[in-house]
């Protein structure tokens, strides 16, 4: 049976020297934001905040000093990582920029599209989407139907993805398309390429709201859509593989169990500086997974370090990561029982309302927990 | 994982893979002492691998030692390996010498109190201990005793005790030892011995056991499933069982991330964090996967025919042992909340 290959790791002293500068910049640039702002985090847009990110160099941090990016370890980008989402801050404008297209386009752009693009997510000012799924495949990526078919010089694209979060916020959605039909072979003739969202024609962005009354979700429809043949990224046919690497950028990071962390906080100040034995034994278990967590993402970061590819360890760490996150609000409101609020009540009442409505999500992005386990179970040779 | 780790794991992989047969369990569940296995495992240098070599160890870390108590768990070794090691610790750190043999440690219940005295020129230990590590089999007992308001190391040995036996649920002894004014073979103190030393490093090497449990639970159960029919197909062709299994695999990857995390401290330092949130999170993962282990098997493995039961008694026996999760996490959660909210990432970041 293959094993897990989890392995303790300490951060170098210069990642906990570039702890302490992320923690005063935050520290300066978010002195207002409330409680229950602040798990909205990589749901949170803010592009001026992403450009004074970018100036510090925080953003493409790994990436080739030639694309801007500054050549950093991922254990330094990690402790960027965590630094901005346990205080918090709103970082959607980039952050999928920098988990998963810029990567996407180190690996397998073309030099023009690296030249093109990477240069300017690293100073802020470009974001991206995703666009993956469609109405009617989920996580079962392989049997999407959206056409791109080839004309003179690009594509013409037909159908609909959801799901797109920020789409209506973002400049390029990477989308994956349907550019051969190969009979019984889903996986095969589907390519990925850089759609331009405010400069195509044919292209509707239609608001989806969650169920808390937020829009993050779209529905982008394409009808007779041009696409220039220099959008498309990696060759035609090899999406499936492009995006299964894509999806494991997505699946490593510390996003994957710290959406809650605010609640334990403001658990803390509800519960004061002696709680009761109930109140006392909640928080020492939550402190106990978070530590836990933490020094597994650590450790997934100290492989991709070393130039290994953990997909199975990241899946196990988003497995157990967003169950974590989203048992958090269950076990406070267990304990405390208060009533969730949305914009009335104290920060606890409301970032509690908050949490509530967004943890059946957790475990839903990002590929369902369902898909992640079905991962783990090849991994552990069963299927 | 370094060199030294890896000949550890591979020499504990050998010799545990020929010599501990279930029939051997089984005889020692009947209370045979297994010594000859004892022997072996002494002198492949895997009892003491974290003492210094002046004092009798094999000069390694803590680090080395977890290696070792995952291996035992993993393979339901019954001996007092973790025992030994907690004991020789004890003594080593205190300035003596370690002997050879079997070693227990007491007392294990936050409740009992041992002293020990001067009587004429020699020290004397009296008190009770209950539910003493395989009090019955050990040749040396080490314990942490009182002396004046002081906090004592003291050895003494095996069979100096009146001896109550008990078990626990995986039948390994658990004996009630009393002593009244039993001669002391050495004794010693140390700045950094505290009240709590001997609970915190049980606590911890169950924790080890209990991961290296959970990884036999996690293997034992992908084999039966690859091997099991119903319905006409294996069993690992279900989702539910991949499914099930795939939750027992993260809560396993879990567990081995707690436990060393609390042996590298332990090896730092200050360990008493780390050590919390092991006991926490390992026993809650132990319940769980000893469940998931027992509905992946079926009714076979709930009969005493089929070996699944070393390891799952163990691992509800020993979540309980040193602190069962509701008391750690208590302890932790009250050292957290004194501090306040604004300290707790910087916490889990500094460690």
């Amino acid at each position: 049976m293959p094993t897990f290959n989890f392995e303790l790791h300490e951060l170098p002293p210069e990642a906990e020297m570039l702890r302490q500068e992320v923690r005063e910049f935050l520290r300066a640039e978010l002195p207002n934001l409330s409680a229950d702002e602040r798990p909205r985090t990589w749901g949170g847009h803010s592009p001026e905040f992403s450009k004074k990110l970018a100036a510090k160099g925080w953003i493409g941090m790994t990436w080739p000093k030639k694309y801007g990016g500054h050549e950093r370890s991922f254990l330094e980008r990690y402790v960027v990582l965590e630094e901005t989402l346990a205080a918090g801050a709103p970082v959607s404008f980039h952050w999928v920029a920098d988990r998963q297209s810029g990567p996407l386009l180190l690996r397998f752009g073309t030099e023009e599209q690296r030249q093109k693009f990477l240069p300017a997510i690293t100073r802020g000012e470009l974001s991206f989407a995703i666009g993956m799924s469609e109405p009617d495949s989920g996580s079962d990526l392989a049997s999407i139907r959206t056409r791109a078919e080839k004309v003179p010089g690009g594509y013409k694209v037909n159908g609909t993805k959801i799901w797109t979060s920020n789409a209506h916020l973002s400049d390029y959605a990477i989308s994956l398309f349907r550019t051969q039909v190969v009979p019984d072979k889903k996986h095969e003739g589907l390519s990925q390429f850089l759609v331009d969202l405010r400069n195509t024609k044919g292209i509707t962005i239609r608001p989806i709201y969650d169920l808390a009354g937020g829009h993050h979700f779209n529905e982008v429809h394409y009808e007779d859509a041009f696409v220039p043949e220099d959008a498309r990224v990696g060759k035609d046919g090899d999406g499936w593989k492009q995006v299964t690497t894509e999806l494991g950028f997505e699946r490593s990071g510390p996003e994957r169990y710290l959406s809650s962390i605010r609640l334990v906080l403001e658990l803390l100040n509800e519960v004061g500086k002696e709680p009761g034995e109930r109140a006392a034994v909640l928080v020492g278990r939550l402190t106990a997974h978070l530590n836990t967590l933490r020094q597994m993402s650590l450790s997934v970061a100290a492989m991709l370090q070393a130039g290994k590819s953990p997909n199975l360890e990241a899946s196990v760490v988003k497995d157990i990561g967003t169950t974590f996150e989203q048992e958090i609000p269950e076990l406070v409101h267990a304990l405390i029982g208060a009533e969730p609020h949305l914009h009335t009540g104290s920060e606890f009442e409301r970032t509690l309302g908050y949490l509530v409505q967004h943890a059946p999500s957790f475990s839903l992005r990002g590929g369902t927990r369902e898909i992640l386990r079905g991962i783990i179970a090849r991994g552990l040779g069963l299927r | 994982m370094d060199d030294l780790s890896g000949l550890l794991a591979d020499t504990c992989t050998r010799l545990f893979t020929d010599r501990v047969t279930p029939a051997l369990i089984e005889a020692t569940e009947k209370g045979k002492w297994p010594d000859d296995l004892w022997q072996a495992v002494e002198e492949g240098g895997l009892t003491l691998p974290q003492i210094p070599e002046q004092h009798g160890g094999a000069g390694g870390t803590w680090d080395h030692a977890q290696v070792v108590l995952s291996a035992a768990g993993r393979f339901a070794v019954p001996l007092p390996i973790a025992e030994t090691m907690v004991g020789a610790w004890l003594l080593s750190s205190a300035g003596l010498d370690v002997p050879m043999g079997p070693i227990t440690v007491a007392p294990t219940q936050p409740s009992d109190r041992l002293s020990i005295s001067r009587n004429g020129g020699a020290w004397a230990l009296s008190g009770t201990a209950a539910r003493v590590p395989w009090g019955r089999s050990a040749k040396h007992v080490v314990v942490l005793a009182e002396s004046g308001g002081k906090l004592m190391v003291a050895r003494v040995a095996g069979g100096a005790a009146k001896a109550e036996p008990d078990t626990n649920l995986a039948l390994e002894p658990r004996d009630t030892l009393t002593w009244s004014n039993a001669p002391v073979a050495a004794a010693g103190t140390s700045d950094s011995l505290q009240p709590d030393s001997l609970w915190l490093a049980g606590a911890m090497v169950r924790a080890a056991q209990m991961a290296g449990g959970l990884e036999f639970l996690l293997s034992q159960s992908v084999k039966y499933v690859s091997e099991r029919k119903q319905f006409g197909k294996p069993l690992s062709t279900f989702q539910v069982i991949q499914q099930n299994l795939a939750l027992l695999a993260g809560h396993t990857a879990a567990a081995g991330m707690a436990a060393q995390a609390a042996f590298h401290a332990m090896e730092k330092g200050d360990a008493s964090f780390e050590i919390a949130c092991a006991k926490i999170r390992v026993g809650e993962a132990a319940g769980l996967g000893a469940g998931i282990a027992h509905q992946a098997h079926g009714a076979i493995g709930f009969t005493y025919e089929h070996t699944l039961h070393f390891v799952t008694r163990r691992l509800w026996s020993w979540r309980a042992e040193f602190g069962a999760e509701g008391h750690w996490a208590e302890r932790l959660g009250r050292e957290v909340a004194a501090r306040g909210a604004q300290a707790l990432w910087t916490m889990l970041t500094s460690r």
